[in-house]
């Protein structure tokens, strides 16, 4: 159980230094402002039969597009961080796999996000308090929000191993999620088949469901593949840097 | 304890390692030196598994660096050249990582993390973040981790860049103190620092070997011969004729004067001839102020020129035997 060391080390490189803190504050800031007012709205306006649940399916759509620019400020610094500053000299040097490693970064970028979307479960419990609602829908939403954000931190960690600057890592993983995210727009719908095939191949277009409470086991393997894909890459990119010689 | 059989690494075009052979026996304290770029760091990446070679193998205590990647990086400690470590890290906390990720158990860990906090010279510094760290504590840091686990074969890329007069001092002394029980392969570009901790030198240029031997007999060995320095007051034509006419005396090269009534020169004698006291005795008797006088080796730049240009190509082309 070495690579629990490394663990515990990215652990605390996260939050022994502020971009957790500010990534963090930044999401709860937005995600609970929104909740707010959006909740305001749906009551004023009364959308739909069950206000309540079309409000839940609006407002966790809403904080799926907040993690296209949290999840990239998070992964940057997973390898890019370790290449610019040498450290990966000592980091592969170590008697550690380069799964473990890499299991490693991964689960710490996930506990962060773990954190942060816990802390969003405030939100809902209020609400619960006030007025009491189904609470297996909820399940659902959560466990696809997990599962989107896994997702998307596989691909910025992915991304983030191909180069050692930390900007061009978090720009291109903003690029690759907001492309995702632009295929489950409407227009993607009524554009050629091959666009609409994309928008299938997209981590958003399977969120959807959970937003709506429910949980489709396709989504879920769709996730447990997106994610399974990108470590897989990582685990290449590793390799093949290694062959090249290069840091 | 390292065996290192043929190895050539190439990044792209460029050849950073050709076709470098040698072996180095358990409790050997081994010098790479060469000028920059000659491969010495790329070699040790190799035996420390940072990446695999492009040709040749090597064994560490023998397990194959590429087959046994991890069983080698286990036996290893290693003192990468620049140390850049985690600057978010205290020095504790990160020799705790390095201690746990090496596999060290849980009841031994505090014992080795003290030692090596003591050994090294941090315990004063053990709480502070590695960034705001001085180079030379952070070099201590960095060996802190490479002996941490008390490594069978040590690698220490340029250990001594970067520290005080002082710091090289007690470097080497702790060099020293390992060597026996553990094996060390260091590399350097200075030669002072090879004399004083190794038993053997490798030298590299261009990425390949061009001699191996103890640093003494590879300076004797170019050179064939003894040199020494002497400055001595009296009249100038007088005082070097005096020194050609000594007994084993080769030749004598003037080295500008050194001071207002003084002569310096080189002097080149017959190896094993000693010179030196039959020169003391012979400025006394002639009156003449004996003012310093001391053997030279070859310095660096010097050993380089000669290995280049004379040395290098036979030493390659008869090579080092290897087993396949």
């Amino acid at each position: 159980m070495r690579w629990v060391a490394l663990l515990r080390k990215e652990l605390y490189c996260y939050f022994g230094t502020p971009v957790v803190y500010v990534v963090g504050g930044a999401f709860l800031a937005l995600s609970g402002y929104r909740c707010y007012t959006e909740l305001n709205q749906f009551v004023t306006f009364g959308f739909g039969l069950n206000i309540l649940e079309n409000f839940w399916a609006a407002y966790f759509a809403e904080l799926a597009s907040y993690l296209l620019w949290a999840v990239p400020l998070i992964t940057m610094r997973l390898f890019a961080e370790e290449r610019k500053l040498g450290t990966i000299e000592l980091l592969l040097t170590l008697p550690l796999k380069d799964g473990e490693v890499i299991a490693a970064k991964f689960l710490s970028a996930v506990v962060v996000f773990g954190a942060i979307l816990g802390c969003t479960a405030s939100y809902p419990l209020i609400i619960y308090a006030f007025q009491p609602f189904d609470l297996e829908p909820m399940v659902a939403r959560y466990l696809g929000l997990g599962l989107l954000t896994t997702a998307s931190l596989a691909c910025g960690m992915f991304i983030s191993s191909l180069t050692d600057n930390h900007l061009v890592a978090a720009a291109a993983t903003l690029v690759a999620l907001v492309l995702l995210w632009l295929l489950t727009w409407n227009e993607a719908a009524i554009a050629s088949s091959a666009v609409m095939i994309l928008a299938q191949l997209s981590t958003f277009t399977h969120y959807e469901m959970f937003t709506r409470g429910v949980i489709d086991i396709r989504d879920a393997v769709y996730f447990a593949f997106f994610v399974s894909f990108f470590l897989l890459l990582t685990k290449r990119m590793l390799e093949a840097r290694r062959w090249k010689g290069k840091q | 304890m390292i065996a290192v059989c043929g190895i050539s690494k190439s990044f792209g075009p460029t050849q950073a390692v050709r076709e470098v052979s040698f072996s180095v026996e358990q409790g050997e304290v081994v010098g790479l030196l060469g000028p920059n770029g000659s491969g010495k760091t790329t070699l040790m990446r190799i035996l420390t598994g940072f990446f695999p070679p492009s040709a040749g193998s090597a064994t560490v205590c023998g397990f194959d660096v590429q087959g046994d990647s991890l069983a080698v990086r286990q036996l290893i400690g290693y003192l990468p050249e620049n140390v850049i470590l985690y600057p978010d890290l205290s020095v504790e906390r990160f020799l705790r990582f390095c201690a746990s990720a090496r596999g060290i158990e849980k009841s031994r860990r505090r014992a080795c993390l003290e030692e090596v906090l003591e050994t090294c010279g941090l315990r004063e510094v053990r709480g502070r973040l590695i960034g705001k760290l001085s180079k030379g504590y952070r070099q201590r840091v960095g060996l802190a981790q490479a002996i941490l686990h008390s490594p069978r074969v040590l690698i220490l890329d340029e250990p001594t860049v970067g520290l005080d007069p002082r710091q090289v001092i007690e470097m080497r002394e702790l060099i020293r103190t390992l060597a026996g029980s553990t094996t060390i392969l260091l590399s350097t570009h200075i030669l002072p620092e090879v004399s004083a901790t190794c038993g053997r030198v490798i030298v590299l240029d261009r990425g390949r070997v061009i001699a191996q031997d103890t640093a003494e007999n590879l300076s004797r060995r170019l050179e064939g011969m003894d040199r020494t320095l002497v400055r001595v007051r009296g009249e100038r034509k007088e005082v070097l004729a005096a020194l050609g006419a000594l007994s084993g005396v080769e030749r004598v090269e003037e080295k500008g004067s050194a001071e207002p009534g003084g002569v310096a020169a080189e002097i080149y004698s017959r190896e094993g001839e000693s010179v030196r006291a039959a020169l003391a005795s012979m400025t006394v008797s002639r009156g003449w102020q004996l003012l310093e006088m001391r053997p030279l080796s070859l310095s660096l730049e010097e050993l380089f020129v000669k290995l280049v240009s004379d040395g290098g190509e036979e030493e390659l082309s008869r090579g080092e035997g290897c087993a396949r």
